[in-house]
């Protein structure tokens, strides 16, 4: 079954569905992507119930969300679900923990990469960051801080465990504080605000 | 490294003569940093790929035992020598300094492969340590990506020449003035807090890496170092040599 019949096959059973083909991979609306994936996993023409891979995808215009589903009896996939969003507003992207439970740390790692928020996810929050880690570090517009340069909280930091900080990093680090200032890496990156 | 001083009344060419005939004329301080050299017991972690190699030095194969390191540990309070083999994230980073304040003194460190000294391929990520010795002092570096296990032994024998050449006296951790242990880096919103110990490590004044290639440039999507094809010479093209 390719994915242009899988396609038709949806649109009869859901009439009025907006689908689109994109690379192999079905392009759908955020709101029909639970009611889709769960028809795809319990209808016994597709039986998909395994789900392999759930990723976020930056396009600089646009963020996806992408799974691939399997079905282990019928020997059916990957079928590619993608779901494209806006990267300003925090669209929230249905979460398929209700069906599928291996979706949650993959969804996890989704939201702690590129912000992507899942909503009715049990327990969404960062998986390899660590917790207080500011912005979504995979996201093409994400600029990694300068690590040669030392920052005033650093400076603090130093001095309150005892370590002699040298003046001109001193001086550096108060000036960058009153001109309000981070210390980011200056390579430019493609889709950067700046 | 210095040398130290020779301070023995004997010829040297009379001690090898006494050797050959089973006589040992030696110093207390030969003595104690060929057993010093002799039992380095090296600390049980690896992070990367860099520790596949280190437990192939550790294999019959290359066999590290001949120079004595066999006894890799468990407890740093019982290691003397930390191999920091493969890449350090900065979620990582805190707890090898903490390793490192808990070994006892004289306490020496390896670092194994290009991600450990400098950061490596992922320099330019967000996740990895531009190298341990931000936070912690660094006897021998061993680049590589990764280093072969012959290049691990030729590490470790230059770590024992170091040790052969220290002289009991002036020993740095019998000075009063020594600090070995180091704050414990924090996670920070964007990063590690502080981003290195100066009293360790300062930031070169000058980027060789941007000397070498250049400023990078943003050409459409990609980005370009505008030296990086002609090896720094902009005289000189790819392929024309």
């Amino acid at each position: 079954m390719n994915t242009a019949e899988i396609k038709s096959l949806l649109e009869k059973k859901f009439p009025g569905l907006e689908i689109k083909i994109v690379n192999d991979g079905l392009v759908l609306k955020p709101e029909d992507l639970l009611r889709v994936a769960k028809f795809l996993k319990e209808s016994p023409e597709f039986k998909l119930d395994y789900l392999s891979l759930i990723t976020g995808v930056d396009y600089v215009e646009f963020l996806e969300s992408v799974c691939h589903l399997y079905s282990v009896e019928k020997r059916l996939g990957p079928v590619v679900l993608k779901v494209r969003f806006p990267r300003t507003s925090p669209t929230q992207i249905p979460s398929l923990v209700s069906l599928y439970r291996g979706a949650e740390f993959q969804e996890r790692e989704a939201y702690d990469m590129m912000g992507i928020v899942y909503e009715g996810h049990p327990d969404l929050r960062r998986i390899f960051m660590w917790e207080g880690f500011e912005g979504f570090p995979l996201r093409k517009d994400y600029v990694p801080e300068d690590e040669d340069v030392l920052e005033w909280e650093d400076v603090e930091w130093l001095e309150r465990h005892n370590v002699k900080v040298p003046e001109e990093y001193k001086t550096f680090a108060e000036q960058l504080k009153a001109a309000g200032k981070e210390a980011r890496a200056t390579r430019p990156k493609p889709g950067a605000e700046a | 490294m210095a040398l130290a001083q020779n301070r023995s009344t004997v010829d040297d060419g009379l001690k090898s003569e006494l050797g050959k005939k089973g006589i040992v004329v030696t110093t207390i301080q030969e003595l104690y940093n060929w057993g010093r050299r002799s039992s380095i017991w090296p600390l049980q972690f690896g992070l990367a790929c860099c520790a596949i190699e280190m437990i192939a030095t550790a294999c019959a194969r290359y066999d590290i035992a001949r120079f004595g390191a066999e006894l890799f540990r468990g407890s740093p309070r019982q290691a003397d020598l930390m191999i920091v083999a493969g890449t350090v994230t900065k979620k990582m980073a805190p707890q090898i300094v903490r390793l490192y304040n808990q070994m006892p003194e004289p306490k020496y460190v390896i670092t194994m492969g290009a991600c450990s000294i400098a950061g490596g391929p992922f320099i330019d990520g967000y996740n990895v340590l531009k190298g341990i010795d931000r936070y912690i002092p660094i006897d021998v570096h061993l680049p590589g990506c990764p280093p072969r296990p012959e290049a691990l032994l030729w590490g470790l024998t230059q770590l024992q020449k170091k040790i052969d050449h220290q002289e009991i006296e002036k020993a740095e951790w019998y000075q009063k003035s020594l600090k070995r242990e180091f704050p414990i880096p924090e996670f920070g919103p964007k990063g590690l807090i502080p981003k290195f110990n100066p009293e360790v490590w300062r930031p070169e004044t000058a980027s060789h890496r941007r000397e070498r290639y250049g400023d990078p440039v943003l050409l459409g999507k990609k980005m370009i170092a505008p030296k990086f094809e002609t090896f720094g010479d902009p005289q000189v093209k790819v392929g024309t040599v």
